[in-house]
């Protein structure tokens, strides 16, 4: 059994890391407090059941997770059908030919793992986050944040097919891909503060 | 023989699934000869990486906070729900 803090001190522990994943996942301060108090009001409520096999934050950030996935399957379901993504030709069509070659330079990216270490680089990967497309992004998260299957983000996205949806994830990392390289590989080091 | 365009909705979907057994031998080939689908690939995992470590790395002193307002209006909520438990 772990050692863990009172529910009262989770707001202050915890609300802001809480918030700023709410953030990067759904863009929206309101709904982002919303989500945290929700949250925290739900693990109160459980607290009896947890059971301490993971650590405080991480047990709070797996009730978040389920939070924003309730939310933006509500949300879907409010919206018409029929403005699918899935299908429509997409801007990273023209990074290739006709015939299907790089229409562009994929160069190499000079010492990934050392930018891993400055908070600028983290800065811009969340931003290129936000920059996606509303619901690549979603399906993006979905699935390398929230390790949900396919399977799960097709029916939480009514996304129609699995192949539907690997074209939009693929998409969806060609653009991270093209974001990251424009804003941060491709930027002279001596840009880089 | 795969096209660059082929051989990148691949790599991705490497990330999502098994490939077959066929799509795994074609896209192997092809990142043997073609070094910008070689670098995508590389260039794709590593996003990924990056990707599943971004929660930790969100709280960076200059990332948001709650504003204090949030917080106090969250508190109250609490402490209304803890009342009538």
């Amino acid at each position: 059994m772990s050692i863990t803090s009172e529910p009262s001190e989770w707001l202050d522990k915890y609300g802001d890391a809480l918030y700023r994943y709410a953030m990067v996942r759904l863009r929206d301060s309101m709904l982002a407090e919303d989500m945290v108090q929700e949250t925290l009001l739900a693990a109160v409520q459980a607290h009896g059941r947890y059971a301490g096999q993971s650590s405080e934050k991480t047990w709070l950030t797996g009730i978040l997770k389920h939070k924003i996935v309730d939310h933006l399957r509500k949300a879907r379901r409010e919206l018409p059908l029929g403005d699918d993504i899935d299908t429509a030709a997409d801007r990273t069509d023209e990074l290739f030919t006709r015939r299907g070659h790089w229409n562009i330079d994929i160069s190499q990216w000079s010492d990934p793992d050392k930018a891993l270490e400055q908070k600028e680089f983290w800065r811009i990967f969340s931003e290129c986050i936000e920059h996606l497309p509303p619901r690549m992004g979603d399906a993006l998260m979905m699935r390398e944040l929230d390790g949900l299957s396919t399977e799960e983000i097709c029916q939480e996205l009514a996304v129609d097919t699995t192949n539907n949806l690997w074209v939009i994830l693929s998409r969806a990392r060609m653009r991270m891909r093209q974001c990251l390289d424009a804003h941060w590989f491709q930027r002279q080091p001596e840009d880089r503060t | 023989m795969l096209s660059c365009k082929e051989a990148s909705q691949l790599v991705s979907q490497s990330l999502d699934r098994p490939l077959s057994f066929g799509q795994r031998l074609g896209l192997r080939l092809h990142l043997l000869i073609c070094k910008m689908c070689h670098q995508y690939a590389h260039q794709l995992r590593f996003l990924q990486r990056v990707a599943r470590h971004l929660p930790e790395h969100l709280d960076e002193s200059d990332a948001p906070r709650l504003s204090a307002a949030a917080k106090q209006r969250i508190r109250h909520t609490l402490d209304a729900g803890a009342d009538h438990s």
